[in-house]
């Protein structure tokens, strides 16, 4: 797209494009080649000589039983964010848009979730699930469950999906009520007239035209899970209790400050760069394809 | 106040050319309407001579300066856009000084050209509205008013009433004849509405793909087109073209139609025996009275009521002709009336180029 | 709709309440946290119903900090609420600022390396902080500013989103604005200021709105670059402090903490409610 009319200048729309360009050059571009360079070189045992090790960084990564254990982590967390947090907020969304009243009010009480920090909805949830005053904790406790997240793995995996999701409900609402309104309620008469009741419209009718918007949708909470739950994890967890929620971020961050693990931690950002740059494309391709409908 | 002169100006777009080359001389004062149907390329021309444009070949004067390179800010013009181009967060009054300010007039002087302008154009009331909040006439008239005010020796319209409804363009149309004659500013007015172009102009230009095939009074263009294009474009309904081959012979010339109809045609006309396309405009025929011969008759496949008039549609051989007649005439569809021409008023074309044989 | 099923929209109803009611339960429960003595908090199961001390933890937790022997100093919450201001708003204005003049470079001038300058910044968007951190905590210290508030903003105000969402409104403002503009003689920063900022105002609410909290709710990045606890964010304060070893002794103020944390984003986002859900969808389109 191009506009049929501009300005004639020869400095000055370099001048105005300067400095995004130069934050992008010095804080993106540089430091993401670093990366890459310093993912095939390792540091002497002093850290005052580095020498190249070609996939030396990335063989011992797929060799480490941690950072597998790390992938598959990550894999299970980011599917239950993203299955549970659209399922429930689809169903929220369905019956917020078929209720003739009250929606807007509804839209305003579900939707400022999305306004608190990731690290604060960790501490929250952190603090209701924290055996001693939290008050899940204590019903988990009467119903005999042995409950306490810092020490039992899976229960930590519980609270830290159960926040992350708490915070993606209203995103997730938000945009399946505005795919929702979208959709010309003539279809869904027109279906109504033809026989259809609620549930086979819904089925027929209304999901296929949000397709569009669940695709988006679960590749924005994939990239959310992959790389904006760091303050839950960290907030909640630390990666723990032995390592049982240690998610790829997590990791990187932990191995190249924690552990000052700077090869092993830029080849593992190296290996996220390429996750990010999949999931951007995978999404471009598929907006391209929806354009040319 | 100033002339506009153009000079064979061109304008391509990379191989493509959308202006071949146009002469014109417009005089101090006049109001000269360009013509045309979409992407014949008179709002390109327009544009050029805004400034807007940049200019291929030739050379573009007003006054006495060559502006092609100087930017429509310096041009001493002001521009009415069809979409009026308010500042849509500005004021009325904001959106006509806007320009005074940026040439950093004192505050008095615009002032009293806003008040001048909205006085002339009843704008007073409206002065601290926004445009959102005016009709499309309120707004046409702000985007005239910031005009105005600028005092400039040239207006240029870009087809300013084509956003309007049916009778508020009517009305607009007269304003704009009425403001010319107040302000009496060499006026350069764009339009595809041949209506507001006979109405408007002091002369008329017709474009057609790039070129300006006729400049001249509207009379002079509605009489003699100087092309079949011409005529086809200015009228309505069209005029007709028929194929016709022309005879000479004893008794004088005359035009012998596809369907072996033979008019004869005024006997000073002296056109060399051969192929032409003659031009008849519909209200140059009328019914045969009793006892007349008619020249030629119709074959209505149907009979427009218009009220004052009625269009009779039929084919003469395999081609279309339309004629028209007094409504108290009585003919309908699917009739046979037998029609006279005022041959006189008629034209022969070349066949080929299109443009009038001069007889 | 189509069908009337008052029973069926009751249900509906009944379900969105509770949902609403267990959503905003933990930010009840930490208010209610932050309303009693520590000795109330203490008892198995704490009380569900909200005490008298509300004033009295607030008024600590802003003016003094929660006094923990594992974390040394205690910051009072009205210091790291200003850093988190100062940074939520340097960085949305920033990238307000730095992406209308991009988006406006992009949109109304044609020059060499337009297209290149484009991609750049779209690749932005596939290089989160989160992938790059140590070498970008490594540049960050090498220009010396660590602990800093430049620090803290310059290397997050680069934007492609925002940049993206200026470009395509300016590619819906009518180019008859920019010729009725150049016969006015404004030239092309005076149309910027005069004419393109005015009408991009809506966007430019949007874009603060969601600016302002991502800003204020960063959290790896001031852990990597505010180590000193004059510029820590209120974010980052709540995330350590709720894993301090004694946290116990000072859960009311802590939890006063947490609600004071999430209060400025979520009126933001409450307020600006309009703004926000349009820029939300339209960034996203």
């Amino acid at each position: 797209m191009e506009k049929r009319v501009v300005f004639q200048n020869r400095y000055l729309p370099y001048l105005l494009i300067a400095p995004q360009i130069a934050i992008t050059i010095v804080f993106f571009f540089w430091p993401a080649s670093q990366a890459v360079v310093q993912s095939v070189l390792r540091e002497d045992a002093f850290g005052t000589r580095s020498y190249f090790v070609g996939m030396e960084n990335f063989l011992a990564l797929f060799e480490d039983e941690y950072y597998l254990n790390s992938f598959k982590i990550t894999a299970l967390f980011s599917t239950l964010v993203t299955t549970i947090g659209l399922s429930l907020s689809l169903l929220l969304a369905v019956t917020a848009d078929r209720l003739v009243r009250g929606t807007t009010a509804y839209k305003t009480l579900l939707i400022w979730p999305y306004a608190v920090a990731p690290a604060v909805a960790g501490a929250l949830w952190g603090f209701v699930f924290l055996p001693g005053p939290g008050i899940f904790a204590w019903l988990l406790l009467q119903a005999g469950v042995d409950w306490n997240f810092h020490l039992n793995g899976n229960q930590a995996m519980f609270v830290v999906v159960v926040a992350a999701t708490w915070k993606q409900i209203s995103y997730n609402f938000l945009f399946f009520l505005a795919g929702l309104q979208s959709i010309p309620k003539s279809l869904i008469e027109a279906a109504a007239i033809d026989g259809a009741g609620p549930i086979r419209r819904f089925w027929s009718v209304v999901f296929p035209l949000l397709s569009p918007t669940l695709f988006f949708l679960v590749v924005v909470n994939v990239v959310y899970a992959f790389f904006e739950t760091f303050g839950v994890i960290h907030s909640l967890t630390r990666g723990g209790p032995a390592k049982s929620t240690e998610i790829l971020v997590y990791k990187v961050w932990y191995d190249g400050f924690e552990a000052q693990d700077l090869g092993g931690s830029a080849a593992q950002s190296v290996i996220l760069m390429a996750i990010v740059i999949g999931l951007t494309v995978i999404q471009f391709r598929y907006i391209e394809r929806k354009v040319h409908y | 106040m100033a002339k506009v002169t153009l000079k064979s100006v061109k304008k391509n777009y990379g191989p493509v050319k959308a202006i071949h080359g146009v002469d014109m001389e417009i005089a101090d004062g006049e109001f000269i309407v360009i013509v045309g149907p979409s992407g014949c390329g008179k709002s390109t021309l327009l544009r050029m001579i805004a400034g807007l444009e940049a200019i291929t070949e030739g050379e573009i004067v007003i006054g006495d300066r060559v502006v092609n390179d100087i930017e429509p800010a310096d041009r001493d013009i002001a521009m009415v856009f069809q979409n009026y181009a308010l500042y849509p967060h500005m004021s009325v009054h904001q959106n006509m000084s806007y320009g005074l300010r940026i040439r950093g007039m004192d505050k008095a002087n615009i002032e009293k050209r806003v008040q001048r302008a909205a006085e002339i154009l009843q704008l007073q009331p409206y002065l601290q509205r926004k445009p959102r909040e005016l009709s499309g006439g309120q707004r046409q008239r702000v985007a005239m008013g910031r005009a105005i005010v600028r005092e400039p020796s040239v207006f240029l319209f870009d087809e300013p009433l084509s956003n309007l409804d049916a009778k508020l363009r009517v009305q607009m149309r007269l304003e704009i004849k009425r403001l010319h004659q107040q302000l009496g500013v060499t006026s350069i007015y764009v339009t595809h509405d041949q209506v507001e172009a006979m109405t408007l102009a002091d002369r008329l230009v017709v474009m057609n793909q790039g070129r300006a095939d006729q400049i001249g009074s509207p009379f002079d263009v509605y009489g003699n087109p100087a092309t079949t294009y011409v005529g086809g474009f200015i009228g309505s309904p069209a005029m007709n073209f028929l194929s016709c081959r022309v005879e000479t012979g004893t008794g004088g010339p005359k035009a012998v139609l596809a369907d072996g109809t033979a008019l004869m045609l005024p006997a000073e006309w002296t056109p060399p025996a051969g192929n032409y396309t003659i031009g008849i405009r519909p209200e140059t025929m009328r019914i045969a009275r009793p006892g007349e011969t008619a020249q030629l008759h119709l074959n209505v496949d149907v009979a427009e009521e218009l009220g004052a008039d009625t269009l009779l549609h039929g084919k003469l051989g395999d081609e279309d002709l339309v004629a028209r007649v007094p409504s108290h005439a009585g003919y309908h569809d699917h009739s046979r009336p037998g029609l006279m021409i005022d041959i006189a008023r008629a034209h022969l074309f070349d066949p080929e180029s299109g443009l009038r044989i001069a007889l | 709709m189509i069908e009337r099923r008052p029973v069926a929209n009751a249900f509906g109803h009944l379900m969105l309440v509770a949902m609403i009611i267990i959503v905003a339960f933990p930010i009840y429960l930490a208010v209610v946290a932050a309303s009693h003595t520590i000795q109330d908090v203490s008892q198995t199961p704490m009380p569900l119903l909200p005490g008298a001390e509300l004033l009295t933890n607030t008024a600590r937790a802003l003016f003094d900090g929660p006094q923990l022997v594992g974390v040394s100093g205690a910051t009072p919450a009205i210091v790291l609420m200003m850093n988190s201001l100062i940074m939520a708003i340097a960085i949305a204005v920033g990238k307000i600022i730095i992406s209308l003049l991009s988006a406006f470079a992009i949109v109304y001038f044609r020059f060499p390396l337009k297209n290149f300058f484009f991609w750049m910044i779209f690749i932005t968007l596939m290089l989160p902080v989160e992938v790059r951190i140590i070498p970008t905590y490594k540049i960050v210290a090498d220009l010396g500013l660590l602990d800093t508030y430049t620090g803290l903003v310059l290397p997050l105000i680069a934007s492609a989103t925002a940049t993206f969402l200026f470009r395509q409104f300016f590619m819906t403002v009518p180019d008859e604005l920019v010729e009725a503009a150049r016969i006015d003689g404004a030239g092309p920063m005076r149309f910027f200021w005069d004419i393109l900022v005015p009408l991009t105002r809506t966007s430019i609410a949007a874009m603060f709105v969601i600016q302002f909290i991502y800003g204020w709710n960063q959290y790896l990045w001031p852990l990597l670059i505010a180590s000193d606890y004059k510029y820590q964010t209120i974010v980052l304060a709540i995330g350590r402090l709720i894993r301090a070893p004694d946290a116990f002794y000072e859960w009311p103020v802590i939890m006063g903490m947490a609600v004071l944390a999430l209060l400025p984003p979520v009126l933001v986002v409450v307020l600006m409610q309009r703004w926000f859900v349009k820029g939300l969808v339209e960034t996203e389109k």
